[in-house]
């Protein structure tokens, strides 16, 4: 087990290094270089104090040596300053990680509350009209594109009915109070579970149905077991397997998946800020938090494993 | 026609929901392809009639420019259409390359490509598409005459998408491949002299072409919500050439003052991808050999 984490762990590492490189090398190709904007932000600059800030900054020499430089620093852990927000890079994403978190647990949270019982009820006669509205919703809700669901409820909730704010975290001007958070929060929840629902219903039913066909199933009715705690005891217990690793596989996801999300309802998450760090040129932002994303996305499929082995005593990783 | 294609055709006719999806789908393709002699201009602009409500000349109205939404719905749909078609075939021939090079050869080539695969399996994928989409082309020696292009734009997207939507197909093929391999029939081709290609196209290809079938229709769908999501974004197709994701862009920025704009482009990304994911549902069940025929 300690061995199989180990070596999981090690091979995430080599992903990251691999990707970090990849992605330090993709930057020097998007328009605009650091120099042209200060150029452009300072009309005084000349071609001289071009050249010599280039070289100051290393930016004359070649882009892999100043990649060993950038991730010697990060390895001693100076992420350096974020442009866009004029503050350190690790001030800009925390706060961010935190947003996007609260964001994306309540409408987890939301979304398997719904998806749960209705994927269990759905299971227990499949192909019956209920099993087959499931379905359909199911279907939908996993065809719906994110941005277009998150458009139509501020269309309905925001602008027509005019119940709700269409974005940000909190008013203009407001106290911050706990109300006013849980009114910005609950038209991207409420996208983010809408969209999110469907495939956690279609795993619970094909995992419950996977299970019913067991012979511990028929064991349990043999012995008289009443209906109910067959499902729920026997049944529901062994088909958390499947589902939970599923879980545990999106849960790194999580934290860059509600980027569309997070930019409809300009929610100052980590998608967001690892977007507009794009966009914006700045560079040691945009490195950093996709850096980071992409280590909770590795971390999460190794937590799958772990929850995987946890669950199901029959798996062992020698 | 092979027996397979013949027994799953025959589940498909009795399969609704599949049926149904290609009607739609088949719908879509034929108004997007016809869209130049069927629809109006969709740049042509009357800036006497913006936002007008829907009437026997604007069926579904007009937009902030006074466009005609039908025919920039039906002409977004020809370039969305054809993003995900090409993307779902590149993605196909660049995974199945992968996949029967890595389960045939075996060793350490295999294990180096499913390295690779679960690498970018393990990716964050929308933050890394907008990292792809954001690369200038003029830096990677294109020359700048040749961007404005329509049909730069669609490949441009096309291949930012492929290259982060092979990984299914590659990993299918191999498992196909490696059970394959060990068949009889492949031993005493490989025996009798037939070369590792004509061994792969002849008698390894055709018995991977099902899961092959199910997973590029399956991916159609989200091709289409990635390609959508990015033009939203304004990073995959960009203004004046429309799309139904840029559409939307346009949509958000008047939602104030005109909501309704932002119903029909996503309502047209939407039966895209259900109807997309209804046939490669369906598909799924018509060529799962497991299945009886008593099922539907």
């Amino acid at each position: 087990m300690i061995r199989h984490v180990t070596s999981r762990g090690l091979q995430s590492l080599a992903v990251l290094a691999v990707m970090s490189f990849v992605v330090y090398g993709l930057m020097g190709l998007m328009p605009g270089d650091p120099i042209d904007l200060m150029i452009a932000s300072d009309p005084h600059l000349s071609a001289t104090d071009a050249l010599r800030l280039k070289a100051l900054y290393g930016l004359d020499r070649p882009w892999t040596e100043r990649y060993l430089a950038w991730l010697l620093q990060v390895l001693q852990g100076e992420l350096g300053y974020s442009r866009l927000y004029a503050r350190p890079v690790l001030d800009a994403l925390l706060p961010a990680l935190g947003n996007t978190a609260l964001l994306m647990l309540t409408a987890l949270a939301l979304a398997l509350t719904v998806a749960v019982p209705v994927g269990i009820v759905a299971s227990l006669r499949p192909g019956s009209v209920f099993d087959h509205a499931v379905n359909l919703v199911a279907f939908a809700s996993v065809s719906l594109p994110t941005f277009w669901l998150g458009l139509m409820l501020i269309v309905v909730f925001a602008v027509s009915l005019g119940w709700l704010p269409a974005s940000g975290i909190e008013d203009v001007g407001g106290d911050g109070g706990l109300a006013e958070r849980l009114r910005h929060m609950a038209l991207p929840v409420a996208t983010l579970a809408l969209a999110g629902m469907g495939q956690y219903v279609r795993h619970m039913r094909a995992a419950m149905i996977g299970e019913a066909h067991h012979d511990y199933v028929r064991t349990a009715r043999a012995k008289g077991c009443s209906p109910a705690r067959i499902v729920l005891r026997h049944q529901f217990r062994n088909a958390l397997i499947p589902v939970t690793t599923i879980l545990a596989l999106e849960l790194g996801g999580l934290f860059s998946g509600a980027l569309i999300t997070e930019t409809v309802f300009a929610w100052p998450g980590m998608g967001r800020l690892i977007f507009e760090a794009v966009m914006g040129n700045d560079f040691n932002l945009a490195l950093s938090g996709l850096l980071l994303a992409t280590a909770m996305t590795l971390l999460g499929s190794i937590l799958a494993d772990l929850a995987y082995a946890a669950l199901d005593r029959r798996v062992s990783y020698r | 026609m092979t027996p397979v294609a013949a027994r799953a055709l025959r589940r498909l006719r009795h399969d609704r929901p599949a049926l149904l999806g290609v009607a739609v789908l088949l719908a879509m393709i034929g108004a997007a392809a016809l869209a130049p002699w069927l629809f109006q201009d969709p740049e042509a602009m009357d800036l006497t009639a913006l936002f007008a409500p829907p009437s026997a000349e604007h069926w579904l109205g007009t937009d902030e420019l006074g466009r005609d939404v039908l025919a920039r719905l039906a002409h977004g749909g020809r370039v969305s259409l054809a993003v995900a078609g090409a993307t779902a075939v590149l993605a196909a021939v660049f995974g199945t390359a992968l996949g029967l090079l890595a389960g045939y050869h075996g060793g350490r080539l295999d294990a180096l490509l499913m390295r690779l695969t679960d690498g970018v399996m393990a990716l964050p994928l929308l933050p890394l598409l907008i990292v792809l989409a954001a690369v200038d082309p003029a830096k990677l020696g294109i020359p700048p005459e040749s961007m404005g292009d329509e049909a730069f734009a669609i490949g441009r997207i096309v291949v930012i998408i492929a290259a982060v939507g092979w990984t299914t197909v590659a990993r299918l093929v191999r498992a196909q491949t490696l059970s394959v391999k060990a068949r009889d029939y492949v031993r005493a081709a490989t025996a009798i002299g037939a070369s590792p290609g004509r061994v792969m196209r002849r008698h390894i290809l055709p018995n991977v072409a099902s899961p092959i079938v199910v997973a590029v229709t399956l991916s159609v769908g989200n091709i289409v919500l990635v390609e959508s999501a990015l033009s939203f974004l304004g990073l995959g197709i960009r203004p004046p050439l429309a799309s139904w994701g840029n559409m939307l862009t346009g949509a958000m920025t008047v939602v104030w003052s005109a909501p309704a704009q932002a119903l029909w482009p996503g309502l047209a990304i939407f039966l895209t991808v259900l109807s997309a994911n209804m046939v490669g549902d369906g598909l799924q069940r018509a060529l799962d050999p497991r299945a009886g025929d008593a099922e539907f």
